[in-house]
């Protein structure tokens, strides 16, 4: 899922339900309960309860099958000392850098460029540029497979300019298949963190780069001074949703390398499936899976708190 | 503000450049599920329309489109039905504890499906509940219901207070309200909900592939890998079974592009 909402601010409530009505007062004070109730239901069955239940699992050495023995912090020690785990971990942070930071590079300079002149064909462009979005990550995983074949697209274009010596098996790398994943990331983000930005700088009121340029500022001054400044929320709101989207990157690593060749491209979510149902050890995927999920409340926090000093 | 043509004429080139990097990728898959799947078919001609029926039947996508339809609609219904009921009464009344009990919604949004699978496959074997449509939709539905609720309280909060205060003097009850006119008036934010939650069920990956180990429930992206697998030779067919897939979503994105955009955009944004 991509969406992730940034802190929830003051909550003023408008209207209430018991209004009056004083001869139903009882039943009327449950009402509320009443509404939330189906939702809470299978909301506390199916993503409560389980994450309680990883946390459980996450303290035992258990296959599945047989009886669990208790280890403690047994499984959180492995994710420091096992090496594969490690370089899973390791490896999550290196997509953070192609799935967010990259395109929120690549973002503010497009989106600064773009905002400056008034161009035709911009809600095109924004359509195109957010379907890779939309597109399940296995159809992305194929195109991208059959681009990076031996025999695909990219080696073909290498050749056609003379650079034989630089083309190879890249997913099958084990030098290049980390960083050639990664670029899937980039193309995947890139788009939707272009869209935000430039919704975030059309509010920018153009009077302030006037008064810049009569100051004598340059491009580059006006877009450290005045649009980076701007749009922190947008940046704020762009990292949230990528880095979140990185780190439950599975399908893409599923279908294109398997985490291979060796671990060189495997991520802290593909490890709990290969530990869990591959290898039987769900204690251990579970500790993974907890690990994974404080990750990701961690960074958006400090992401966000970034965000808020910054602009306030 | 004013531009020298130069400028202007560089950020189309900006525009056509970057347009072409990110369609590239998706035409080549496109242009490769017309070419030729053999060498007899190369001799046949150069655009092969027919290898979309051959990967249709020969990866036995009817079954598992049916399949990706059927968890879509169960997934939706029920997502849909309980985030407005909870999101009504988030948004609209006052109770004890609706603050922690709606954080406790916000939870959901960012627990990714690795941390849960595990036990939820466990747990629900034992129960004798894997390869059932309810193992695959039901985990999906607490997910969505996360997002839904939040989403919904969001469009209750903002409807004109005066309308709801308005009703109520007339003597509706709160779920004539809900029901007769701030759910039809909502339909905008409704179908915003309704095409993210349908892309996101349509595009789940693991949730299928963990809570149906026979593969009775198999949905399309999960044949779709599975058809990767085993057509490593013919990358027509497979560039096929690819468009087949992406296909529901892409179409119905282009027709209700504002609604995917907005919220993606505006379900971070908002508050």
């Amino acid at each position: 899922m991509a969406i992730s909402p940034v802190a929830s601010s003051s909550l003023i409530r408008k209207g209430a339900s018991d209004h009056g009505r004083s001869r139903r007062r009882g039943g009327a004070r449950l009402t509320p309960y009443l509404y939330i109730l189906p939702a809470l239901l299978v909301y506390a069955a199916f993503m409560l309860y389980p994450l309680g239940r990883a946390v459980h699992l996450s303290l035992f050495k258990w296959d599945g099958l047989s009886l669990a023995t208790f280890v403690g912090f047994g499984n959180y020690v492995d994710i420091a000392s096992d090496e594969r785990l490690r370089a899973a971990f390791g490896h999550a942070f290196v997509f953070v850098f192609f799935y967010a930071i990259l395109p929120v590079c690549i973002g503010l300079v497009l989106a600064s460029i773009l905002t400056r002149a008034r161009v035709h064909g911009l809600s095109i462009f924004r359509t195109i540029v957010f379907l890779p979005q939309v597109i399940a990550m296995v159809v992305v995983a194929v195109a991208w497979r059959q681009i990076y074949a031996p025999d695909g697209q990219l080696n073909t274009a290498l050749r056609a300019i003379g650079l034989d010596g630089l083309t190879r098996a890249w997913l099958g790398d084990y030098t290049f298949s980390l960083p050639a994943v990664g670029i899937i990331g980039t193309w995947v983000s890139t788009g939707l963190v272009t869209v935000l930005l430039m919704a975030g700088m059309a509010k920018i009121p153009g009077e302030r780069f006037e008064s810049a340029r009569l100051d004598g500022a340059g491009a580059i001054r006006e877009f450290f001074s005045i649009t980076v400044p701007a749009v922190r929320a947008e940046i704020t709101v762009a990292l949230t949703l990528t880095i979140v989207a990185s780190l439950k990157t599975f399908d893409l690593i599923y279908v294109t390398t398997g985490g291979g060749p060796g671990s060189s491209t495997t991520v802290p979510s593909y490890e709990v499936y290969r530990r869990a149902f591959q290898l039987g050890e769900a204690g251990s995927a579970a500790a993974v899976g907890v690990t994974l999920t404080l990750m990701i409340f961690v960074i958006s926090l400090i992401v966000n708190s970034i965000g808020d000093k910054s602009s306030s | 503000m004013k531009v020298s043509p130069i400028e202007k004429f560089g950020n189309y080139a900006i525009l056509v450049a970057f347009s072409f990097l990110i369609v590239s990728p998706l035409a080549t898959i496109v242009i490769a599920a017309f070419a030729p799947a053999s060498a007899a078919d190369a001799r046949a001609g150069a655009i092969h329309p027919e290898n979309f029926i051959v990967a249709w039947t020969e990866g036995r996508f009817s079954q598992y489109m049916l399949t990706s339809v059927s968890v879509s609609v169960l997934v939706l219904s029920l997502t849909v039905v309980m985030s407005i009921l909870s999101g009504y009464a988030f948004g609209t009344m006052k109770f004890r504890g609706s603050n922690v009990l709606f954080y406790l919604f916000l939870l959901g949004i960012m627990v990714p499906a690795e941390a849960i699978i595990i036990p939820l496959f466990f747990d629900l074997r034992s129960l004798g509940l894997t390869d059932t449509i309810w193992a695959v939709a039901l985990p999906q539905v607490a997910q969505s219901i996360a997002f839904g609720t939040y989403w919904m309280r969001t469009y209750f909060r903002g409807v004109n207070p005066s309308i709801l205060e308005a009703a109520r003097v007339d003597g509706a009850s709160p779920w004539r309200i809900l029901w007769s006119i701030l759910v039809p008036m909502g339909r905008p934010a409704l179908t915003t909900m309704v095409v993210l939650i349908f892309m996101w069920t349509w595009n789940e990956f693991l949730i299928p592939l963990v809570m149906s180990p026979t593969g009775t429930f198999r949905t399309a992206p999960l044949a779709l890998a599975l058809f990767q697998g085993q057509y490593t030779q013919g990358t027509a067919l497979l560039a096929a079974a690819a468009v087949l897939v992406a296909l529901p979503v892409v179409i119905l994105y282009f027709f209700l592009q504002r609604h995917f955009i907005q919220g993606m955009l505006e379900g971070a944004v908002k508050e």
